[in-house]
């Protein structure tokens, strides 16, 4: 049995190792970090954050300019002189068609309109996709297929129906108030009151929450989809029901979706222009809305640097949430989002 | 609770006329079963069988279409899982991730509202039984899959229970950790004689557990019986076949006056006991395990002897199996691991019509 091959394997097992491993490739493998791959990958990228990041440059050098400056007309040079002026009057003293406390107003709407709509929206869709996915009932899919086919739908088709409903909702409930109000309180004109939904905050915030519903229950329904049914199982043998399986076993296993789903609503509703403007009265107005009747207003010279200062200022919220949130966002979406 | 009338006790767990359909899909056929009072009982049977149907349907998780459940002479038909007396472990581990193994003990009864100072008594009883002291700190993320499913039989063990149920607890684990862990369940059996149901379609761990077996195929009992029974009295072929490894030799052929014939092997079936005392002539399968065959110098003090022409060997450490012909369809034959055989060879071989078992040819019946 002594061909060559064996007789050569045999001596060369007897040398030492290293001297072995010298004839070929060995240990890590070399990287280049100037490949051409590399030089075209990260010189896409870079074209594309300047592309992203011009408009963005432009718009802050610009609202630190004072106006004589902005008039020389290079958007691109860095400001000579420092001035947050823009900044204050685009918060406090810019003037819509209707007032003149700037952006303020607005702000402080958004946020009454942004906090209640992201919690009832999130508590409505987390407990339905629960439900949905965990405790199906009969017509449990149909369900949930109808509420997907709303998804489908364009806003702009709803848009007056719901200004009936909300008109009508607020008048129906209205007269129950009125007429059951003398059971609780006897007190002289406490019943004159009326509920108001078309035109309000509260009749913004149930809209935001309604048309949040299709792809909240989606998410939160495949998110729980995903954990697995004999966890469930062990739980309701452990004597936890509908309730304490929620809040006990998978709410605490739910951040990232928790995330995800904040996210999503917080921009979404921050960014909204359309329901601001249709559901709500003038001094209601969401910041958007302020914003664009800031920008447009037609009252003497156009303030290139307000203006400026005003759009920063409504960005900064979904701004700053993508900037704390940005890598749980990607979790939580690789996490149940995309799994049916 | 109203419904939860006293039915008679004695028995741990009775199934009545059980039916459970999934839409138009019929799971579980008309099932009746009666468990004893600290009783090991194995349902056993091929995947999609309705093991674990069944299981689900004992703890409650699944609402049947038909038939009652009784618990300790409880009707817990319609009863919440938690109010039946059960506790269950499963494939998977099923523990809550963001606890800790105590917390994971204590969740159940936390949920019943026991007092602390029990809770404390009952965990820490629960994991010196199953050895789990020095890990009560730590997530499940942190365990084997051995600590998990310790940990998950910890949980029904401190809930009290009147009967375990297992669905296939030891599958996920590897092979020599299945053994351990089988041995140590069969401990714990012996140490709380609760009744246990267990779920598997492992032959040894049914086999090694069980005081009794259920053989289940398309949501039926085939039979029910001691591991004993199931393994030397099969009920039918089907159960017959199911039950070893390598599974047994089945040869078609007629019984006539008592002598099963099938070409020109004649096997004369005395001390074969018949389920039936009158037997008619018919056509017939007779059954032979492989490690009833007798071969060496035992084959020539058989009641039947004949010669097979060996023609595969497979040799495998503490026994070897030998693959013949005999009446023309394939005849296996479990001999010792040291036996010398070689394919080509011509084997004598002894016959034991005593230990065969015999089976109606269409209706496939033990006769
Ligand atoms: N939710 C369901 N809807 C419809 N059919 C189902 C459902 N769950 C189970 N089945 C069917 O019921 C039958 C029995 O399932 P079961 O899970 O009880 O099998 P099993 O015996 O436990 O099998 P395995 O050994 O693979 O776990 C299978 O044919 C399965 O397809
Ligand atoms: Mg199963």
């Amino acid at each position: 049995m002594a061909n060559p091959a064996t007789l050569a394997s045999t001596f060369a097992a007897k040398q030492p190792v290293h001297d072995r491993l010298d004839d070929g490739p060995h240990g890590p493998r070399p990287k280049r970090s100037f490949s051409r791959a590399n030089i075209f990958l990260y010189g896409t990228l870079a074209l594309v954050s300047i592309y992203y990041l011009l408009p963005l440059y432009v718009m802050l050098v610009t609202s630190v300019k004072g106006m004589p400056e902005i008039r020389m007309g290079n958007v691109f040079a860095p400001p000579m002189e420092v001035t947050f002026e823009p900044w204050v009057k685009a918060w406090a003293e810019a003037c819509t068609g209707v007032n003149c406390d700037g952006l303020s107003r607005g702000f402080w709407n958004s946020v009454r309109i942004l906090i209640p709509s992201v919690l009832l929206s999130i508590t409505i869709a987390l407990i339905s996709g629960y439900a949905l996915s965990k405790w199906k009932f009969k017509g449990s899919e149909t369900f949930f297929t109808i509420l997907i086919i709303g998804a489908f739908i364009p806003y702009q088709v709803m848009l007056y129906p719901i200004v009936i409903m909300l008109r009508d909702t607020g008048g129906f409930l209205t007269d129950i108030w009125q007429a059951t109000c003398g059971v609780f309180t006897s007190a002289e004109g406490s019943c004159r009151g009326r509920i108001q939904l078309f035109g309000s905050l509260s009749g913004l915030v149930i809209v935001h929450s309604i048309f949040g519903m299709p792809i909240l229950v989606l998410l939160f329904r495949n998110y729980f989809a995903s954990i697995p049914d004999e966890l469930f199982k062990a739980a309701r043998v452990d004597g936890a029901g509908f309730w304490g399986i929620l809040f006990r076993i998978m709410l605490p296993m739910s951040m990232p979706i928790l995330v995800v789903a904040m996210i999503l609503q917080v921009t979404g509703i921050w960014n909204d222009f359309l329901f601001g403007v249709v559901y709500t009265r003038a001094e209601q107005y969401p910041m958007t809305v302020q914003l664009n009747n800031i920008v447009n207003s037609v009252q003497g010279v156009k303030e290139y640097n307000v203006n400026m200062a005003a759009t920063l200022l409504t960005g900064l919220v979904p701004l700053t949430i993508y900037f704390f949130s940005g890598k749980l966002f990607v979790r939580g979406i690789a996490a149940g989002a995309v799994k049916g | 609770m109203n419904e939860m009338t006293k039915v008679d006790a004695g028995h741990s767990v009775e199934i009545r006329h059980l039916d459970l359909q999934f839409g138009a899909v019929e799971v579980l056929k008309d099932l009746n079963l009666d468990i004893h009072e600290g009783e090991f009982l194995v349902l056993l049977g091929s995947s999609g069988c309705g093991k674990s149907t069944l299981l689900n349907c004992i703890a409650g998780l699944l609402e049947v279409t038909a038939g009652q459940i009784i618990i300790k002479g409880k009707n817990v038909t319609w009863a919440e899982p938690s109010e039946r007396g059960i506790g269950m472990v499963f494939q998977s581990y099923a523990l809550y991730p963001q606890m800790t193994v105590k917390g994971n003990l204590s969740f159940g009864l936390k949920n019943a509202r026991v007092p602390k100072a029990e809770i404390e008594k009952r965990v820490a009883r629960a994991a010196e039984i199953l050895q789990i002291e020095p890990l009560l700190d730590r997530k499940p993320g942190a365990l084997s899959g051995g600590q998990r499913q310790r940990v998950a039989i910890g949980r029904a063990l401190v809930r009290d229970v009147d009967v375990f149920l297992f669905d296939e607890p030891l599958s996920n684990l590897d092979a020599k950790l299945r053994a351990e862990l089988r041995v140590e369940l069969k401990r714990l059996h012996n140490q709380l004689e609760n009744t246990m149901i267990y779920v598997t379609h492992d032959q040894v761990e049914a086999m090694t557990l069980a005081d009794r077996i259920a053989i289940m195929r398309g949501g039926k009992i085939m039979q029910l019986g001691s591991p004993d029974e199931i393994y030397n009295r099969p009920q039918n072929r089907y159960v017959a076949d199911f039950i070893g490894s390598p599974s047994m030799n089945f040869i078609d052929g007629r019984l006539e006056g008592g002598v099963f014939t099938s070409g020109e092997l004649r096997l004369p079936m005395e001390g074969y006991e018949y389920a039936a005392p009158q037997v008619s002539d018919g056509p017939a399968t007779i059954g032979i395990r492989p490690e009833h065959v007798v071969t060496g110098e035992l084959a020539a003090s058989a009641p039947v002897q004949t010669e097979v022409l060996v023609e595969l060997v497979e040799p495998m450490g503490s026994d070897t199996l030998v693959y013949t012909e005999l009446a023309g369809e394939r005849f296996r034959i479990r001999m010792d691991g040291q036996a010398v055989v070689h394919a080509g060879d011509r084997l004598p071989i002894g016959l034991v019509p005593a230990k065969a078992s015999m089976f109606d040819k269409s209706s496939e019946v033990r006769l």
